[in-house]
Order: C-alpha cells, then structure tokens, then sequence
C-alpha cells in the first residue's frame, strides 16, 4: 500500500507500484489535467509538483511519491487563479490548450525559484514543455507578465 | 422549438441518446428556450457566371451536406437569459468555438458575459459540413452565424414589441436589454425568450453595419475555454471518462499493408488488469480511413493495457511495402523528376526559350515525410451497446468517424452519435477517424463496456497519415536582363489519393492547386509537369499539405535566380509577381481554388506583392547585416490567403543555424478574430521553423524510423525566435472574401529561412529539414 498526498488530500493506491503517476492520477484519480504527450519525458505535457520540485509524471513511478505530496494543475491554485494561470489567461497564450496544463506547472515552479527570470532562464527550464501549436511567444510574454516584467510585443509595430 | 424530422424520429425511437446532454439541452432549449433556425442563404447573385460555374457550387454549398437552410446552426436563449451557441466545428486551437459564439452573440446584441458555447455532435445532415480542415470554418460559415445571431435578435425585437403592443420599429436590442424608449420600458432577453421561439423565423433580416461591432474584428474577446484549459478542466479526447470505463491499445503493424499471422498473448495475460486481447482486421491498401488492424490489449487501467502489450509475441507478414526505404525512394523521385512527366499547366514555348536564354538556372529540392504529431495523440471512447454505438473523440470529421463507425460496425446511421470532445492539436491527422473505429471494436469485443483507446506517441510516429515526400525540380531560362523567359517545374510526390484508390501515381487537382500549377508568376513560357510517384505509406494531409513543397522549392528558387541575375531578391520577386492584376485560378489549370468560387475569389497579385512589401517592412529590409547573419524573403497564396515571411538568421561558425527573428504578414480578407489570426501566424512560425530546421520521418524496410520526440524534433522554446512580429494587412471591406487562416502561415516560412541562410553565408539549402547541413 502506497501512501501520498494528491492536492492536500491523502490517498492510497494498493495496485502496481511501478505504475506511471501520469495514468494513476488520470485513470484512478479522474484528474485529466495531467496530460500524456510522450510517455518517455520528452514533452512535459505531464508536468506536476512533486515534494515542490516539477516532475514528469509518466516516468514516476507511484512508488516514487510514497509519502510525498503531489500537486497537479487541479491543485496549483484554489480558484484557478495562481498568477501563471492568470497570466496564460491575459496574454492567450493557449490555443489547442493540450500542452498547457503542463507549462503552467512548469512555469509556476521556475517562478518559485527564480522569480524574475530572464528569457534565458525561461529557455532553460521551459525547454523540455513542447507546444505544438507554437506558442512559444505567448509563453514567454505570460511568464514574463506573471514575474510582473515587461512582456515583449508580437504585434508587428514596425508596420 | 423548431426541429426536422429525422430529430423528431430519433427522439420518438430513443435513439441518439445524449448522455453529453450539454449539447442536447443547446439544440432543443429548455422550457422557455428560443430555439432559432437559420434559414437564410446570403446574396450571390453573379450574373457574370457562365452555366457550368452556376451549376459548380464553392464555399460551403460545395462541401459535403454544404449548411443548412432549415435548422442546423441554433441560439438558445434560457429565462435567465444565458445564450447558448451551438458550435459544429472542430476546435483545435484556431479558436473557432470562441469565433462562432462572439459571431452569433455580436450579432444578437448579446452580452458577452452571459454566452456560452456547445459543441455539435457529428450529424452533417442537421448542422451542415462538419469536416474541420482546409482553413475553412470562419470562410465558409462567418456570414451563416451573423445571419443566425442577427434574426434572433429580431425575433426578440418582435416578441417584446407585441407585448407592449408597440410597433417592433420602435423597440430596440441592444447588450442584452430591449428597450421601448418612448415609455421607458425595458426587457431583458429571457424575459421574452419563450414568446420569440414561438414567432416564425423570420426570413428578411438586416445585418449589422460593421461599425457597430462589438466583438467582431475587434480582438479583444479572449478564448471561451480559457478557464477550462488553464485550471485542468478543458475535456479533450483523452480526458473523457464514463463509469465502468476500460482502456484499450493497440500492437498494430509497422509495415503500411501488414498483417497479423498469428500471436500468443500468454505472457500478456498475465497482466494483472489485462480484461481482453484480440485481433483487429487490417490489411487492407488503400486502407482509406479504417484501422491498420493488429492486436488490441483491453485492460483496466492505461499502464496495464501498455504493459501486456509489449509483452505480446506478435508474427507479422510485413506485405508488400516492406522494402520502403526513403534514402531508396528519394532516389526514384529524382530520377522521375529529371524525366518528363505528365504535363498539368503549359504556356508558350518553354523548350525553345530554354534553348535560347542567355543563362540557365537548374535546381532540385526535397522535402521528407512529416508526421503531424498533435500533443495530444489520437484517442477515442466509444461503447457499443445494445446495438448502438456511442463516440468521444478529438476528431476534425465527426461525420466522417459517424460513417466508418457504421461501416465497420454494421449500424444505421441512426445507431451511431460521434461526441466531439476538444482537440489537443489535429493539423490534418484527427481527420482520419481510425482510431475511433478503433475504439468501437474495443467495446463491441468487451461486450458493450465504454473503452478508451489511446494512441502513444510511438503509435502516432509510426502508424501515422504522413506529410508525403517529394522531390520537386526547376529549370529557368532568363534573357539578357536576368529576367526568367522560361519557367520548367516538376513536381514529384505520392498522393493522398493513395489512401482512397489502389495505386494512383499523380497528385490530384486539390494537391496541384495548392501552389503548383497556380503559381502566380509574370513568365511567359512556363510549363509545370507531375510525374509518377507511388505510395508506400499512408499519406495525409499535414498542415498546409502540398503547399509546403511547391512553396519551398518555388520561393527558393527565385531566390536563386535573383542572385544568377545579380538582383536582389525582394525586388526580383516583386518584379517575377508582375503588375497588379486578377489572374482567374480556372485559366492556368487551376480547376480547384480551394473548393472557391474563381469569379469571387481571383489571384490577387496585389495582394501577394503587399504582404510581401509589409513582412519586408517590419524586418527592416535592406538594412546593412552583420557579417554571418542574413534576411530572407518569400511569399505564398494558399487556401484563398496571402502570406509572407522575412526571416532573421545567424549561421555561426559551426554551422549551427539560429533564426532571430520572423515577421509574417498575412492578407485574409476581413479580419473576424484578428487576436487569434495573430495567434495562428506565430504558431505557423513555430511550425513552419520545425519542419524546416529539423523534423524528419524515415522509413528503413517498411518501418518510420523515428520513435518520439528525440528522434522526431520538433521546435521547443529555445530555438523560438526572440521576435515573432505578426503584420496584419487591414482591409477595410466586411463584403470581401473571407480567406482561410488556420494553414497559410506554413508555407513561406521554410523558403524564408533558407533565403536568409544564403544571404548570411552564400550557401544554399534545398533539402529540408536543414538540421547540420551547414556544418559539412
């Protein structure tokens, strides 16, 4: 019997330890924020906390988290209104939405720990978050938004 | 409440039952609900047609079950008065949902705030054309929704004035509030939505003047599901969950045309959770839409069903396409493309100007397969049960996933609802419902349990609707001017027509009009040819499809005769475009023009030459560059849009290429939603710079080579460019035509970059993707 912590609440999984977080907290625990993208931690769609730290959840196995608190997007902020999510909202970063679960946890653990970030910084942590609908741009604006730093223009001003 | 016959049956007999009852509640109402069908076919009288374009049909009326003219696009207001808008469109991250209800709502003088938005069921026959691609959505059903918003808001005009016993001239709508101001009495819209959905529909309606618009062509109404998507709670085809749900994948073969010979699925058994195991049908070439067939693992949870399917022994007979080998292949097209081959466009005398020109100028390009590797891969439920047959997917055709569910099934159309959940990206794979069917046959061999079927990335690299692979090949002739006299172009490459016809060796008329034989250039002899190619894979469309190729090849290689001629490049291409003029796609062999109207929608070589102008602009064109760095230019018209890129790069001393900056502007005719055209540019960019930088799929003995994303690369963040200005060409005319936006930022981005390469080193790429080519 596994113990954890999913979102403040304590749960226990008595099933295959060495199945994936990714489809225990999608398929038992019903929390389809955390997304699938790779299975092997090339995308990040998966992103969670896990003890804090930003974590891809489908190559953590449950045993992994025994005793440790997870948090997932679902988690990341009581009202939905954790500054990343706000900023992701303000600058339209989503546009199919799938990856971005993933980002935000990513984004929100590079805020924790560095919070005025450089666009250096921002490319080295958000690297491993792949968007295939590219929207690397807005990405970078909303992190920079939520750091409360000036977010650079798309918006063709030299026409 | 207004709904047709065949709804009317289906409610008598019980069928189609709704458990997403979200979208039943949308069409029928609640008790007190208007229910409003459109039922007005806007103006296009074109006297000029000749008989046979009369009786050719474009837009929308030319597609599958076209839209419809008794109810197929609904508005319901509830006595609260929330607006729910009826969305029948895929949404794959062009924001449609968002576009649709801000369309109806600006329209009916609704507020924003009290909108809400449902997603269509698959079912062409009541909400018309369902097929989301071809960056059609906005250009085909922009003015059906203004329609729809516009007589609701009528009907409620109507319906306020007879209770006050007031003329309906004197009553207006305005943000969710009737008003008769000669008494100072007011409404809201709920209060008499019951009254209007009892009025007829009425058929003479004034659209707003645009000026008055509140959201449309403002870009300041953000996404609809910008909550759901940011806190978790967006649904897409992955996410769905019912009770009693098992979870399904599939071992299917990795030669396109394999087949199961036989397996043992003891060792798989013993998964603990492993519920059932069994063959799926396949084989079949042209496969059309259906599955490949293989081995399906049902289990109870995603993790075992992975598990007992590694642990199946599978023999496969490979079939005929085991030798596929894209080092092999690419050879073959060059080879074809080096040989005359079917002539799809001439004009003049190219053979005698080629023989006469001063300078000759012969080039080739090759671009490789592409996977379109959405984040989310595909992934369906379904439960078949009790004879009927009930679908969940991120799918851009729901009617197609409805038909081939009958098909495989052997059900009515009666007996199948496809549910469309949000998509996590699609660019052309999700329009291909094999992995709904797939699905179904999970719940029919579990006797009626809803299955999830998930694809995984390795299943999506390998098993894919691939980009094709082509080999396109240039000759010119210039005169003493340096300007080209003769223009020879052979495109080569397998067809899409290969998944829905045994063996075709020539690409189809919509794959030759997507740049090729409608190439609007000012040369006088011109001849552009399409030799044989076979398939191999399973090829699909991939955003922006052929456009890709025949843009590489074609921007680049005027890039190459602007430095033969001693020219620079921009200006070159200008002059290549020629004057400002209409050229008719119907007069240089173009019979498609995107499925639109020639009349209505001409070659505009103003408009080219403009988004041109504009992306060199806001690059700062002509600006002295420093030494190792490049700006590179090329335009493109696809799906009835203009587009162009000026790409930045540096190529540092290692080889190693990093673009800087990008500017694309784009000429779409009316700007419905321009915050999320802006969007679609920049992820077109980000797209665009993928394919041509790195992304690759190869075949050895039958098998795509690439497993995920470290084998497959797609852009990250890092390689982004720091600047990615977007230009939006105004146009002042809501009555122009409407282009697509989804596709056309794709295609100019490649040629851009590699222009700029060359400007910046003087070495030129002609093969994608460029990866370390400049390190050699």
């Amino acid at each position: 019997m596994i113990k954890l912590t999913v979102n403040g609440a304590a749960r226990s999984f008595d099933g295959d330890p060495d199945m994936p977080l990714l489809w225990y907290l999608r398929d038992e625990l019903g929390l389809t924020g955390t997304k699938f993208g790779c299975g092997v931690s090339l995308c990040g769609a998966c992103t969670i906390h896990l003890g804090g730290t930003a974590t891809r959840a489908c190559i953590t196995p449950v045993s992994a988290a025994a005793g440790q608190e997870v948090v997932t997007i679902e988690g990341l902020s009581p009202d939905g209104n954790h500054p990343v999510q706000v900023a992701w909202r303000d600058q339209n970063v989503a546009q199919c939405g799938f990856c971005q679960c993933g980002q935000i946890m990513q984004a929100a653990a590079l805020l924790k720990d560095t919070p005025k970030p450089s666009d250096q910084d921002i490319d080295d942590t958000m690297s491993g978050n792949i968007c295939r609908c590219g929207t690397y741009p807005r990405i970078r604006a909303a992190i920079h938004q939520a750091a409360g730093q000036p977010a650079p223009a798309t918006k063709g001003e030299r026409l | 409440m207004i709904h047709d016959a065949k709804m009317s049956a289906q409610l008598a007999a019980g069928t189609k039952p709704a458990l997403d009852n979200v979208s039943r509640r949308g069409i029928l109402g609640g008790a007190g609900a208007l229910v409003l069908a459109l039922s007005l076919r806007p103006a296009r009288a074109d006297e000029t047609q000749t008989a046979e374009q009369k009786a050719q049909k474009f837009g929308a009326d030319g597609m599958p079950h076209g839209w419809r003219d008794d109810p197929k696009i609904f508005v319901a207001i509830a006595p609260d008065g929330t607006v729910t808008v009826t969305n029948h469109r895929s949404d794959m991250g062009q924001g449609i949902r968002t576009s649709v209800a801000f369309t109806v709502a600006d329209e009916l003088e609704a507020d924003w705030s009290k909108v809400k938005v449902v997603q269509a069921w698959g079912d062409e026959t009541r909400f018309g054309n369902q097929d989301t691609d071809g960056s059609r959505s906005t250009r085909h059903f922009f003015q059906h929704f203004r329609h729809a918003g516009a007589a609701a808001r009528l009907m409620l005009i109507q319906a306020a004035a007879k209770q006050w016993g007031v003329p309906a001239s004197e009553v207006t709508a305005v943000n969710h509030t009737l008003t008769h101001a000669k008494s100072g009495r007011t409404l809201g819209y709920g209060a008499v939505a019951q009254a209007a959905a009892e009025l007829p529909v009425p058929t003479d309606v004034k659209l707003k003047d645009p000026k008055d618009f509140r959201y449309i062509g403002t870009g300041k109404v953000g996404l609809i599901d910008n909550f759901d998507i940011t806190t978790g709670k967006a649904v897409y085809g992955l996410d769905t969950k019912l009770d009693g749900m098992l979870y399904a994948v599939v071992a299917r073969p990795a030669v396109y045309g394999g087949t199961v010979k036989s397996f043992d699925d003891s060792e798989a058994k013993k998964v603990p959770g492993v519920v059932k195991i069994f063959k799926i049908d396949g084989g079949t070439i042209p496969s059309e839409f259906m599955p490949l067939g293989g081995v399906a693992v049902v289990a109870k949870n995603t993790w075992a069903a992975l598990k007992a399917r590694d642990a199946l022994k599978i023999t496969w007979d490979d079939g005929p396409n085991a030798g596929y080998d894209t080092d092999a292949f690419r050879k073959e097209l060059e080879a074809a493309a080096r040989k005359p081959g079917k002539v799809v466009r001439t004009q003049g005398d190219v053979d005698g100007a080629l023989a006469k020109a001063k300078t000759r100028v012969e080039a080739e390009y090759f671009v490789p397969h592409l996977a379109q590797a959405p984040m989310e891969p595909p992934a369906a439920v379904a439960r078949v049960k009790d004879g009927f047959c009930e679908a969940w997917a991120c799918t851009q055709g729901p009617q197609a996933a409805n038909d081939r569910l009958m098909k495989a099934l052997k059900l009515p159309d009666d007996k199948v609802k496809v549910n469309v959940t949000l998509l996590g990206g699609g660019f052309g794979r999700k329009s291909k419902p094999d992995y709904v069917v797939e699905a179904a046959l999970c719940s029919q061999a579990v006797g009626g349990a809803p299955v999830k079927l998930a694809w995984t990335r390795e299943d999506d690299l390998h098993h894919g609707f691939y980009h094709t692979i082509s080999v396109e090949h240039l000759e010119a002739g210039l005169d003493d001017k340096g300007m080209p006299v003769a223009w020879l172009h052979r495109s080569v490459a397998p067809t899409i027509g290969s998944i829905f016809a045994p063996d075709p060796k020539h690409e189809l008329p919509f794959e030759l009009g997507m740049g090729l034989v409608n190439t609007p250039l000012n040369i006088p002899n011109m001849r552009l040819e399409n030799p044989e190619a076979a398939a191999h894979v399973r090829i699909g469309w991939f955003r922006s499809v052929s456009n890709i190729p025949h843009a590489f090849a074609i921007q680049s290689f005027v890039s190459e005769l602007a430095h033969a001629a001693g020219r620079e490049p921009k200006e070159y291409l200008l002059d290549l475009i020629g004057p400002d003029r209409k050229i008719s796609p119907t007069e240089i062999g173009d019979v498609w023009n995107y499925g639109e109207d020639p009349k209505r929608y001409p070659i505009e070589t103003g408009r080219l030459r403009g988004v041109i102008e504009a992306a060199a602009k806001g690059a700062g064109w002509g600006r002295q560059m420093p030494k190792g760095t490049g700006l590179g230019i090329a335009g493109h018209y696809s799906f009835v849009t203009y587009t162009a890129v000026a790409a930045e790069v540096e190529v540092d001393d290692k080889g190693q290429v990093k673009v800087k900056a990008i500017d694309i502007a784009v000429d779409c005719g009316p700007q419905v939603n321009p915050e999320r055209i802006r969007s679609q540019m920049e992820g077109a960019v980000v797209m665009g710079m993928g394919l041509a930088l790195t992304s690759e799929i190869t075949f050895k003995q039958g098998r795509a080579v690439q497993n995920n994303f470290d084998g497959y690369e797609v852009l990250r963040i890092d390689a982004a460019p720091k600047v990615v200005r977007v230009h939006l060409v105004p146009t002042g005319n809501w009555d122009g035509p409407l282009g697509g936006v989804g596709e056309p930022g794709v295609p100019p981005v490649a040629p851009a970059i590699a222009n700029a390469i060359f400007a910046a080193t003087g070495r030129r790429v002609r093969q994608l993707p460029i990866r370390d080519q400049l390190s050699a």
